[in-house]
């Protein structure tokens, strides 16, 4: 491989794995926290709530992200009521922070799915068991509930938050420059398209492997009751 | 009107989005199936553990389920591009945005990934399948293509038919990606025309309805296999 173009290219890329990392760390702390909360509107005894729950996963995970990301940026833009909405305009008008909706939005769906079947799994008498002790329902919940929960879902969020790396390569149809962005912006100026795509492949690589260290290692620590 | 759906209407846009839609269906029932090929051979060389071959589907696997689809789709098209312009003015042919071409990049392009999701979900199924059938059948005598085809190809079927269902569902919403490099399929038209009648709301709109109508007609009918072939157990 050419010395440099390789100088050439991993600064620009490193730059875009910023982008990415910022991306991918924002959508994720929202879609988590949007996702539990649909997780657990899923398992209300209230068929309306549960109803709007279920609804908001087919139609987030029965579209491809590509369709919602457009629909929010060039759509949603269009609106005259969003435009009139000083916040909403602030969200809707940048491609990174429509990107980050977008993806939060679509993690989400697919967390409250993982997190359901996590919560489903915890077993009924552990939960009676709080209640007898005289448990709030917060307090249940927080100290028995959602720790094993999400013990058990942990593995299969792993896969969702490589999902969602690899979702903010969808950000680069928006305008956002991020390593797919970047890479491709190389491709064209360069021609040296297998080259730039190892490297942007290298940098994605690494980035899921670190996650999948994090996941690992919380996943030990976790489990640590079980002797090895 | 806001919306913009007499636009849509007196455009004759909802005839052009219907055949993107047939495309994206063509598009991704044709990866499938050559994704499906390629998971069967890749899952059976992960399964036996092929020796220098396991190494390379391991390296197909890891780079393709790790690194994003929009990346893949550009290393494919833009590498195919410039072999592609250089056959085709050598033979005096302009013309290279001709659709058939796009169609053949797209299918490559998902196909791969598709195969990539696929091999592991085969991989799974063989692993799947009680050993002791297939030292039965060895031991009853029976040829090896023999016990492919009779013990180990309809049990793998079976097991793998939820992880297909996955990955079909994924499939399908990566087709969307290639409308970035100019296939007129669901998502193409989508932009073409709301980029032409400055109307992205609805069409955009429209385009999630059809995608959304796609995946859960084919869940529907995915189910419904599933519940023919599951395996009638004795309790």
């Amino acid at each position: 491989m050419d010395v440099e173009l390789f100088w050439q290219a991993v600064p620009v890329l490193l730059k875009g794995l910023k982008i990415t990392a910022i991306l991918t760390f924002l959508s994720v702390l929202i879609g988590f926290n949007l996702g539990l909360g649909l997780a657990l509107m899923r398992l209300s005894s209230n068929r309306f709530v549960s109803g709007f729950a279920k609804g908001y996963s087919t139609v987030f995970r029965g579209t491809p992200l590509l369709v919602q990301i457009f629909l929010l940026y060039y759509g949603l833009g269009q609106l005259s009521f969003i435009k009139d909405n000083a916040a909403l305009w602030w969200v809707i008008s940048d491609g990174a922070r429509c990107a980050v909706l977008a993806l939060a939005l679509n993690t989400a769906a697919y967390t409250s799915e993982i997190l359901r079947g996590g919560l489903m799994s915890v077993p009924a008498g552990l939960v009676e068991a709080a209640q007898a002790c005289g448990m709030s329902r917060a307090l249940r919940f927080r100290r028995i509930e959602f720790p094993l929960a999400i013990r058990q879902a942990l593995p299969a969020y792993g896969n969702e938050l490589i999902l969602t790396v690899k979702g903010t390569s969808l950000a680069s149809t928006i305008t956002v420059l991020e390593v797919t962005g970047y890479a491709k912006r190389l491709m064209s100026q360069t021609y040296a398209v297998f080259e730039i795509f190892a490297i942007a492949g290298v940098l994605y690589l690494a980035t899921n492997l670190v996650l999948i260290t994090l996941i690992r290692g919380l996943e030990r620590h976790l489990t640590r009751y079980q002797a090895r | 009107m806001e919306f913009g759906l007499l636009q849509v209407w007196e455009g004759g846009w909802i005839g052009a989005i219907m055949r993107g839609a047939a495309i994206t269906v063509a598009v991704a029932v044709a990866s499938m199936m050559g994704g499906f090929v390629v998971g069967v051979i890749c899952g059976l060389i992960k399964w036996g553990r092929v020796r220098p071959l396991t190494y390379l589907v391991d390296g197909y696997t890891a780079v393709v389920r790790g690194v994003p689809e929009l990346l893949i789709i550009y290393l494919l098209f833009f590498s195919s591009v410039e072999f592609v312009t250089r056959v085709a003015t050598a033979f005096g042919y302009a013309g290279l945005a001709d659709s058939g071409y796009a169609f053949i990049i797209a299918v490559i392009a998902i196909g791969a990934i598709s195969g990539a999701y696929s091999t592991e979900v085969v991989r799974g199924a063989l692993a799947a399948i009680p050993r002791g059938h297939i030292e039965a059948a060895r031991a009853l005598g029976i040829p090896g293509l023999r016990i492919f085809r009779r013990i180990i190809l309809p049990q793998m079927l079976r097991i793998a038919i939820p992880g297909i269902n996955n990955v079909w569902q994924v499939t399908i919403k990566d087709t969307a990606l290639v409308s970035v490099v100019g296939l007129q399929e669901l998502m193409r038209t989508a932009f073409v025309g709301s980029n032409t009648t400055r109307h992205p709301f609805i069409f955009y709109l429209i385009a999630a309805v059809v995608y959304l109508a796609i995946t859960l007609v084919s869940q529907a009918g995915i189910d419904q296999a599933e519940r023919l072939l599951r395996l009638r157990s004795r309790k």
